[in-house]
């Protein structure tokens, strides 16, 4: 019954020694671009979720919106 | 594709701020908080130069080395971005940053110092892609509908180059064949290592 007590009161005792994890979650998962915004007023061209579609047309409106080399000379 | 690179020009900028509002007008960016501004360089001298300053998406960034809470990411593109739900507004960033790119609104009471906000690349954050809640935090996930941060399509003089960094390294070393003056691309050794623009990376190295 001793025995009993000591090993109860032991175990209410040490509980408090517990420690509940502190790591740190770090940012949420972020989706690519790639898989689009799922609404209207994108650039059109490309199939939402398809990367090579997504980084040929980046690149295109980057050399078409930047480049005025290809365009004036 | 390589990584998101920004650059610019500074024998094209002419100071119109137009970079500055075309990004306040497409994230409704809070007053008080700029996320990218137009510096000048020895101004009303002849000779002035004027570049157009942001977070230039480091390839190894100061701000994820001393954020104590982890907030920042890198997406497959190479953007650094944030999680401000996760960003407790310590600043270190800010301290770090050799652009001054991070911003801190102090709307608070007592003029506390809110949540880290910066240049996202228009890639939004962690939230869903286009959603509300991505707007209100980071503003306009242009990438996510397939166009170019809004600061660089709106460049007047196309000045700000932005997009990948193959692809703008090369538009720039054209110019600068073309009129014989001007290689010099401020903060680009500082953001995306010492090598030149277009140069291949030594072995190992980060593109």
């Amino acid at each position: 019954m001793k025995k009993a007590l000591i090993i109860v009161s032991a175990a209410f005792l040490l509980a408090a020694c517990g420690e509940s994890p502190q790591t740190i979650g770090g940012a949420k998962q972020d989706a690519g671009a790639y898989t689009g915004t799922g609404k209207a007023y994108v650039e059109p061209g490309w199939k939402s979720g398809d990367k090579a579609s997504w980084e040929s047309k980046l690149k295109a409106r980057g050399q078409y919106g930047q480049n005025e080399y290809n365009r004036v000379n | 594709m390589a990584r998101m690179k920004f650059v610019c020009d500074a024998e094209r900028c002419i100071e119109c701020n137009g970079c500055v509002t075309a990004c306040k007008n497409e994230h409704e960016v809070p007053w008080g908080v700029n996320r990218r501004r137009v510096v000048t360089l020895n101004d009303g001298v002849p000779g002035e130069k004027s570049i157009s300053v942001a977070c230039m998406h480091c390839s190894d960034a100061p701000c994820m080395a001393v954020c104590p809470v982890n907030c920042f990411y890198r997406t497959d593109e190479g953007v650094v971005l944030h999680d401000k739900d996760i960003c407790i507004g310590c600043g270190y960033c800010s301290y770090a940053c050799p652009f001054g790119a991070p911003q801190f609104p102090s709307q608070g009471t007592f003029g506390v110092r809110g949540k880290m906000d910066k240049c996202t690349f228009c890639a939004g954050g962690p939230e869903a892609n286009g959603s509300q809640s991505e707007f209100e935090k980071y503003g306009r996930n242009r990438l996510a509908e397939g166009k170019l941060p809004a600061c660089a399509e709106m460049c007047s003089t196309k000045a700000l180059l932005a997009g990948d960094g193959d692809m703008v390294a090369d538009i720039f070393r054209t110019r600068v064949l073309q009129r014989g003056k001007g290689a010099e691309v401020w903060g680009w050794g500082t953001a995306y290592g010492s090598r030149q623009a277009g140069q291949p990376a030594p072995a190992g190295a980060k593109s």
